[in-house]
C-alpha cells in the first residue's frame, strides 16, 4: 500500500512547508516544532514517526539537528535545527580591532579559513581601496586553493566514512596532513593559520616551499586518480549516490544554494571565473559542471575541481610574481622591523597599528569570494573608528541548508544521510 | 554593479513605478545602494526581480544592520545579483525603531526569493525584526526560549572578565 | 635557607568522600595558600594525603588505560583535528583508543573538541550523564577549557562551568600530537599515578578539584562562607607584604624551590 519513493524531489511551488494553519492535521508532537502537516496525506491506519537525530550524531556533520518524520523508511518533512555551535562571532567582532577580527572570522567555517579570511580582508581593502602587490595575490590565490583541496579531501573522507567506504577517510586524512604539512612550513600552524592580513599577506613563503608544492602537487594528481578508481564506478557507491537528492537548477537559485551544488545541475556559476577576484583572471582553468544534480554529479564536480585546483596551484606557484608581500601603506600595514629602530615615523605607525589598529573611512562594502561550499560573502560596516561596526559573513552552508528539505523528502532516510554527506554542511558556518 | 548614473537611472525607474520607494541612493567602492521604505520593500524587490531590464533574480544574503546611534536605526539589506550580467546591488530597508518593547516590521520576502527562509529567522534572532508573512518566524541560531536580541549595539557582549592579579580580588569566582 | 622537599608518594582515587563544606574549605585554602597567605599548621594540613591502590585496582586501571573508547563527539575546529589522531601518521590506534564509540553509553571518554555554545551546553551534560562510569573527560582546545577566545554571550565560558573535566590541552586547535600528549597524562592518570604537573614545582599538591557525584557544587555553605569570609577579611587588613629581604615561610619555599637561583642573585 506505500509507494515507494519517487527518486526525484517534486519541485513543490508554494510557499509554506508547515502547513499547520491550513490543515486540520492532528498535532504529533507538542512544541511547535514537531508538528507536520505531511500526515494529512497518510491513510487513516498509517502514522508518522517524527524521529530526532542529533545534535550528537556520527554523520550530521557536527552538531547539526534534524527533526524527521518518517513513513516507514521514507522521509515526509524534515526540520533542521542549528545553533548548537553558535558562537557569537559577528558580535564579538564589533569589540575588536580590524586585525583582531581576521581570528575570529577565520573560525567560522573551520575547513575553508582561508576563504574567510580572504573574504573579510578583500572587504576591508575594498573598504580602504587598498592595492595588494602582485606577489600577495598569488601567495593568497595559491593557499585558497591548497584550502580547498583540502576541504575537499576531508569532505570526501567523511562522505566515505558515512556512507561505508571507511579506507576513504584514511587515504583522505594522509593527504590532508601533507597539506596541512605546507601550511605549517608557510604560516607556522595547521589549521587557522591567519596568514592573510589586511594589505597581503602576513609573512613571505620561506626558501623550500615552492618545491614542497611542487612534490605535493605532482603527487596529488595520481592520489586523485587512486581515490576515482576506489569510488567512481564502485557498484555500491553508485547505488547509493545515482539520482539522489536531486533538486532542479531554478529551485535551487531561488534557494540561493551556490558552489558544487548548483554546478552539479549545470549552472556553471563559479565566482572565480564570472567575477574574478584576486589573481584569478590570470590563471587558467576549467569548471566543472554536471549534468543532473544528483549526489554523484556532485561527487564528481568535486573530484574535477581538486583536479583544478592542482593546476591553479602549479601555475601560481611557477608564476610567482618577485616582490613585496604585502602592501606599503604605513597607515594600515606594519613597517619592516628593521626600520623600527632609525625612523621615528615608522616607530610611530607602529605604535598605533598595534595599539588602536588602523582607522576605515565610514562605508559599506560586500565583497564575495567562491569557498568550497559557494559563494562566501562579506559585509563590513566601518563607522570610522578602528572597529568594524558590523560584520557579516554570508555563509555558503547556511544557504545550502534549506535545500537539504527539498534533497530529501520522499526519500529514504539512508538517502538523507547521504544528501547531508554531499551537501556538504560545516556547522561553524551555519551556526557562526 | 550598475555605475552611478546607471543606479540613478534604476532609482528613478523605481519611483515612477512604486513612488515613494527609494528613499536615497549612494554609491560607494564600486557598490551601489538603494535605501527603501520598507513597507515598500516587496514591491522594489519583485520590481527588480521582474523588470526587462533588471532581472536580479539571486538573493545573495539577507542581513540586519543595527545603525545606533544614526537613525533610522535598523536596515535590513538585501544583497541582489544579477546572474548572467554579473551585476550586484544592495537595498536597504530603513527601519526606525519603534521604541520601548515594540519590534520593528517588515514585509517577509520568502515568497519572491525561498533563500529568505533561514536569513529572515536569523535577522529576527539577532536584532528582534518581525518579518510579517514568515512562514515559520522563530529563532535559529540562539535557544528558543533565549530572551534578548543579541547583535544590537546596545546589547552587551557578555563572557567575562579576564582575571588577573590586579583584579582577582574584586571580580567575583564562581564560589561565591 | 632551608628547603623542605616533600616525599612524593603514589596518588590514587580517595577513598573517602569529601563533604562539600570540606572540599569548599580545601579549594579557599588551595587559593590562599598559592598566594602566599598561609603558613604552619594550616599548609601542613593541606598537604595532600597518601593512599595505597591495590594491585586488583593496578590490572582494572590498566585495562582501562589501554582500551579507552573514545566518543565521537566533535563540536567545532577541534573536532578536525581530533579526527586526525585517527588518520594514520598520528595513529591513536597505538595507544588502544582507536574504536571510536558513536553511543555514549559504550564511549569512556569525551573528548570535549570545540566551543560549547550555551543552546549545547544541556546537550553536552546529558551526554555525559549518559555515560557510565568509569567515564573521563578530555577539554581539548581553548574553546572548551575557557571559552578560548570567545569571551560573548553564546559560549559557555569553560566546560567546567558545567561538567567535570579530567583534562585540558590547550591549543586551538591543539595539534594532533598535542591531543595524543594529553591522551597519554590521561591513560597516566587513570593508571593512579597522575602527573602532578606544575603543583610538584609550586608545591601545590591539594589545590586539585576532584569531581565526586555526590557533591553539590553550587552555594557554599555557613562554615565555609564563614572561613572565607574571615580569611578574605585577613587578607584585606593584612599589613602590607614584607619586602624581598625578609624570610617569609610560604613565599620562601616556593620561590626557593623554583627560582632558588635567581632570588639569590637579585639580593
Amino acid at each position: 500500500m506505500t509507494e515507494g519513493p519517487s527518486t526525484a524531489s517534486p519541485h513543490r511551488p508554494g510557499l509554506s512547508r508547515d502547513r499547520v494553519a491550513q490543515t486540520e492535521a492532528e498535532v504529533i508532537g507538542t512544541s511547535a516544532i514537531e508538528r507536520t502537516a505531511a500526515p494529512d496525506a497518510l491513510e487513516s491506519e498509517q502514522e508518522l514517526f517524527t524521529i530526532n537525530m542529533g545534535p550528537h550524531h556520527p554523520a550530521t556533520h557536527g552538531v547539526l539537528r534534524l527533526l524527521v518524520s518518517l513513513q516507514g523508511e521514507v522521509v515526509r518533512d524534515l526540520k533542521p535545527i542549528v545553533g548548537y555551535v553558535h558562537t557569537g562571532i559577528e558580535k564579538s567582532c564589533e569589540d575588536k580591532s580590524y586585525w583582531k577580527v581576521i581570528p575570529f572570522v577565520e573560525r567560522m567555517d573551520y575547513l575553508a579559513y582561508f576563504f574567510n579570511m580572504e573574504a573579510f580582508c578583500g572587504c576591508v581593502e575594498r573598504l580602504l581601496e587598498l592595492e595588494i602587490p602582485p606577489r600577495a595575490n598569488y601567495l593568497r590565490v595559491l593557499h585558497l586553493e591548497l584550502n580547498r583541496i583540502h576541504s575537499h579531501l576531508v569532505w570526501l573522507g567523511t562522505t566515505g566514512l558515512e556512507l561505508g567506504a571507511m579506507s576513504m577517510f584514511f587515504y583522505c586524512f594522509r593527504d590532508r596532513d601533507r597539506i596541512l604539512d605546507l601550511f605549517e612550513m608557510s604560516s607556522g600552524q595547521r589549521m587557522h593559520t591567519r596568514y592573510f592580513q589586511v594589505g597581503g599577506v602576513f609573512e613571505d613563503v620561506p626558501a623550500g616551499f615552492a618545491r614542497r608544492v611542487l612534490d605535493f602537487c605532482a603527487e596529488f594528481r595520481t592520489r586523485i586518480d587512486q581515490y576515482e578508481a576506489l569510488l567512481t564506478n564502485n557498484e555500491i557507491f553508485l547505488q547509493r549516490t545515482k539520482g539522489i537528492g536531486i533538486v532542479p537548477r531554478q529551485r535551487l537559485i531561488d534557494l540561493g544554494v551556490t558552489g558544487p551544488l548548483l554546478r552539479a545541475t549545470g549552472e556553471p556559476w563559479d565566482l572565480r571565473k564570472v567575477d574574478p577576484y584576486l589573481a584569478y583572471g590570470d590563471f587558467d582553468f576549467k569548471v566543472p559542471v554536471g549534468t543532473v544534480g544528483d549526489g554523484w554529479d556532485r561527487y564528481r564536480v568535486r573530484m574535477a575541481e581538486m583536479r583544478e585546483s592542482v593546476g591553479i596551484i602549479e601555475q601560481a606557484i611557477e608564476g610567482l610574481p618577485e616582490g613585496p608581500w604585502i602592501a606599503d601603506d604605513r597607515k594600515v600595514v606594519l613597517p619592516p622591523r628593521d626600520e623600527l629602530s632609525t625612523s621615528m615615523e615608522a616607530l610611530i605607525h607602529h605604535f598605533k597599528l598595534v595599539t588602536e589598529g588602523f582607522r576605515v573611512p565610514p562605508g559599506e562594502a560586500y565583497y564575495a569570494v567562491e569557498s568550497p561550499r559557494g559563494e562566501l560573502g562579506c559585509f563590513v560596516l566601518a563607522d570610522g573608528s578602528a572597529k568594524p561596526a558590523r560584520v557579516h559573513i554570508r555563509d555558503p552552508s547556511f544557504v545550502n541548508l534549506q535545500a537539504l528539505r527539498d534533497m530529501s523528502v520522499d526519500g529514504y532516510v539512508a538517502d538523507l544521510i547521504q544528501n547531508l554527506a554531499m551537501l556538504d554542511p560545516i556547522l561553524g558556518g551555519i551556526d557562526r | 554593479m550598475p555605475d552611478s548614473p546607471g543606479l540613478e537611472l534604476i532609482a528613478g525607474e523605481l519611483n515612477e513605478a512604486h513612488p515613494g520607494s527609494v528613499l536615497s541612493t549612494y554609491h560607494e567602492h564600486g557598490q551601489g545602494c538603494l535605501v527603501v521604505d520598507p513597507e515598500q520593500v516587496l514591491d522594489v524587490l519583485g520590481w527588480l526581480r521582474e523588470a526587462p531590464g533588471q532581472e536580479y533574480r539571486f538573493l545573495s544574503s539577507l542581513h540586519g544592520v543595527d545603525y545606533l546611534p544614526a537613525e533610522p536605526r535598523f536596515g535590513v539589506v538585501y544583497e541582489l545579483l544579477n546572474m548572467p550580467r554579473v551585476e550586484r546591488l544592495r537595498i536597504r530597508a530603513a527601519l526606525p525603531d519603534p521604541g520601548a518593547e515594540a519590534l520593528p516590521e517588515l514585509p517577509s520576502s520568502v515568497e519572491l526569493f525561498p533563500t529568505a527562509e533561514f536569513q529572515e529567522r536569523e535577522v529576527y534572532d539577532f536584532f528582534g525584526i518581525v518579518f510579517r508573512g514568515h512562514p515559520d518566524l522563530r529563532r535559529i541560531l540562539m535557544p528558543e526560549e533565549y530572551v534578548g536580541w543579541p547583535q544590537r549595539r546596545d546589547f552587551p557582549i557578555g563572557g567575562e572578565p579576564v582575571i588577573f592579579t590586579h583584579n582577582e580580588r574584586q571580580v567575583p569566582r564562581w564560589y561565591e | 635557607m632551608e628547603v623542605r622537599r616533600q616525599k612524593l608518594r603514589g596518588l590514587a582515587p580517595l577513598d573517602q568522600p569529601r563533604t562539600p563544606d570540606e572540599l569548599r574549605v580545601r579549594q579557599l585554602r588551595a587559593r590562599d595558600m598559592l598566594r602566599g597567605d598561609l603558613d604552619g599548621p594550616e599548609l601542613e594540613k593541606h598537604v595532600t594525603d597518601s593512599l595505597l591502590m591495590t594491585q586488583f585496582e593496578k590490572v582494572l586501571n590498566w585495562g582501562r588505560a589501554n582500551a579507552v573508547f573514545p566518543a565521537t563527539f566533535g563540536l567545532a575546529c577541534c573536532a578536525i583535528e581530533m579526527m586526525s589522531i585517527v588518520s594514520p601518521r598520528y595513529d591513536i590506534a597505538r595507544f588502544g583508543a582507536e574504536a571510536m564509540r558513536a553511543s555514549p553509553r559504550q564511549a569512556d571518554l569525551l573528548i570535549l573538541s570545540g566551543r560549547v555554545s550555551i543552546k549545547m551546553a544541556p546537550v553536552v551534560r546529558r551526554l555525559y550523564d549518559q555515560m557510565l562510569e568509569p567515564k573521563w573527560v578530555i577539554a581539548m582546545g581553548a574553546c572548551s577549557s575557557s571559552a578560548g577566545m570567545f569571551a560573548n554571550y553564546a559560549v559557555v565560558q569553560g566546560a567546567d562551568k558545567f561538567m567535570p573535566v579530567d583534562l585540558h590541552v590547550p591549543g586551538c586547535p591543539p595539534r594532533p600530537e598535542a591531543l595524543l600528549y594529553g591522551f597519554n597524562k590521561l591513560q597516566k592518570l587513570i593508571l593512579g599515578h597522575p602527573d602532578p604537573g606544575w603543583r610538584r614545582r609550586y608545591n601545590a599538591e591539594g589545590t586539585e578539584e576532584w569531581a565526586r557525584d555526590d557533591l553539590i557544587v553550587d552555594q557554599p555553605s555557613g562554615a565555609a562562607l564563614a572561613t572565607y569570609g574571615r580569611a578574605r577579611d585577613a587578607a584585606r587588613n593584612a599589613p602590607p607584604p614584607p619586602d624581598a629581604g625578609a624570610e617569609s615561610d610560604v613565599r620562601g619555599v616556593a620561590a626557593d624551590e623554583v627560582f632558588g637561583r635567581e632570588q639569590r642573585r637579585r639580593r
